[in-house]
């Protein structure tokens, strides 16, 4: 859908003439209360559920959550996948034509933040005739969205999921999102966010950031498990044989798995729009405006939440989530929070987990039964 | 503890329209009981996944917790009424979660089996730990870490400063007020800071 009016973004810069690709399921029933949206975080898109037709590998992001009879189940809800401002799944993006110069955005797209996120869904909103959510859900930087909606629009909500995210990003999460930029902004063919120019695309940069990405994403036990020191070409013998000697050639099954992953995702991300994202995640902070008050800044939240957590995810560990549940107490909200003891680290927001399930299932029955009453 | 009669005897002990948070509060009965007969609103507290998603799915709020972490996510006197029913004896810091309920609760209630109850004393006489209905467990594999009485608990209360509102019993379901120290199978206290 594409949107002529400007955008004022919280920089105090505008964007205008933007479009914003969406994706809907199940059907928005009479009185328009059924709708929820899914926020999506860092690597994902507005294809949260389902498959394309002839695509049998285009699961969406979140199939295992959403669908019909699933825990958010589109038999009973209508819901909204948005891709974000700034992305390149869809929506207007650096890669894009900027109306003003009629030259692609690159290093120039506007830096865009949570709330803006949450601004140009909200006016996507408007045009579906989709007045209140039944829930706004996300996890991760998605969560931070589902969390700013409750904020921003406190009159549209009537239920927040918020899944393995955090009122702000502590200094260490800021490091890492550094690292990943210095890489990208150091790559050669970067040319300062305009390599479109030039017919090049710094992968080396992307690849790098992945790579940070999947080391925080995991916990020490999973990778453990998972990768151990197991040699990728296990040759049978002493150690001394086993090992190739080589500094730079892949050793180790955790190399083989970082290398690919990295070069996955630098054949179909956006070095900008890892830029902007991951900045986005850095200025996230709704206490900011209240002294660092997070209580005073959630007073303006209205609606019920459930906040999950997992035990392992040290990058938006559960100590970050109590953070937001003592803020809603503190407001005498209404929530329920629980804290899955999970191995596989942030990850777990997206993987399958018979208690996490059965959880956002059974939170999202007691919505649906609000609905009938 | 869980049958219709000593819920609602429990019940009867919390404020019309009070905000309460419940301790340990299992599978949510207590606090659906509150919401719905009572008009109270509050919270749960659950270490168990289980018992969470069992409250959930009444819709009752309730926040995964372990209690031997203290109550650091609760301001003073935030509450009206803060219970802990049959919670007591799985503490390994029992004492100081008894403080906290009445520093975050204007009143406190707890209630927990006691092992003064006469049937348990002769058990003990014969040379045997108790087995009852009420303490169904053999010792070697009993969930209740605490093991107190009564006049245990009255002890504990007034030791921290606590000023005891009202002290009885339970049986079958009904309150005690005669000797319950000797003739109920669960202590009753309620208390305030």
């Amino acid at each position: 859908m594409t949107f002529d009016a400007a955008l004022p973004l919280q920089s105090g810069a505008s964007i205008r003439g933007y479009t914003l690709a969406y994706e809907t399921y199940g059907r928005l029933n009479a009185d328009k209360s059924n709708a929820v949206l899914i926020c999506h975080a860092l690597n994902a898109s507005h294809h949260v559920a389902g498959v394309y037709e002839g695509q049998p590998k285009s699961e969406g992001w979140w199939d295992n959550m959403i669908g019909p009879g699933k825990p958010v189940d589109t038999d009973k809800f209508f819901v909204i996948g948005v891709n974000n401002l700034g992305s390149c799944f869809g929506s207007t993006g650096p890669m894009h034509v900027n109306p003003d110069t009629g030259k692609v955005y690159g290093a120039d797209f506007p830096v865009v933040t949570v709330e803006d996120w949450v601004n140009a869904q909200a006016r996507l909103l408007d045009v579906m005739g989709i007045q209140t959510l039944a829930a706004v859900m996300g996890g991760s930087l998605g969560g931070m969205q589902a969390l700013s909606w409750t904020l921003q629009y406190p009159g549209r909500v009537r239920h927040a999921v918020v899944v393995a995210s955090a009122p702000n990003l502590n200094a260490e999460n800021i490091a890492f999102n550094e690292v990943a930029r210095r890489a990208i902004v150091t790559d050669p063919d970067f040319h300062g966010g305009h390599f479109y120019e030039h017919g090049v695309i710094p992968k080396r940069g992307l690849r790098i950031a992945r790579m940070i990405g999947h080391i925080t994403y995991l916990s020490d036990d999973v990778m453990n498990e998972k990768f151990g020191r197991e040699l990728r070409s296990a040759v049978a013998g002493t150690v001394r044989e086993a090992y190739q000697y080589s500094t730079q050639d892949i050793e180790f099954q955790i190399e083989s798995y970082l290398r690919y992953q990295g070069d996955k995702f630098s054949e179909y991300f956006d070095a900008n729009t890892y830029l902007l994202i991951t900045r986005a995640l850095d200025y996230f902070d709704p206490a900011r405006r209240h002294d660092g008050d997070l209580t005073r800044a959630l007073a303006a939240a209205r609606c019920k939440f459930l906040l999950v957590s997992f035990s392992t995810d040290w990058r938006f560990s559960p100590k970050r989530s109590r953070e937001i549940v003592k803020a809603l107490l503190d407001n005498r909200r209404e929530l329920s929070y629980a804290e899955i003891d999970a191995p596989h680290g942030h990850d777990a927001f997206l993987l399958d987990d018979a208690r996490y399930m059965k959880l956002v299932r059974s939170y999202f029955q007691g919505i649906e039964r609000e609905l009938v009453s | 503890m869980s049958d219709r009669l000593t819920l609602e005897t429990i019940a009867s002990l919390v404020p019309q329209g009070a905000r309460v948070l419940d301790l340990g509060c299992g599978d949510g009965a207590l606090l659906a009981h509150l919401q719905a007969t009572r008009g109270c609103s509050g919270y749960g507290i659950e270490i168990a996944d289980d018992n969470v998603l069992a409250c959930v799915q009444r819709g009752v709020n309730v926040i995964q917790l372990n209690l031997d972490e203290g109550l650091a996510l609760f301001e003073d006197q935030s509450f009206d009424v803060v219970l802990q029913i049959d919670t007591l004896q799985h503490l390994r810091n029992a004492e100081v979660v008894l403080r906290e309920t009445a520093r975050v609760g204007r009143t406190g209630i707890v209630a927990f089996p006691n092992f003064a109850h006469w049937p348990n004393r002769l058990s003990v006489l014969r040379g045997r730990m108790p087995v009852t209905r009420r303490l169904p467990y053999q010792w070697y594999d009993t969930p209740n870490i605490r093991v107190g009485t009564h006049a245990d608990l009255e002890v504990l209360a007034q030791r921290n400063g606590l000023q005891i509102l009202d002290s009885f019993g339970i049986h079958n379901g009904r309150a005690v007020r005669f000797a319950p120290n000797l003739l109920a199978s669960t202590a009753v206290l309620k208390f305030s800071r």
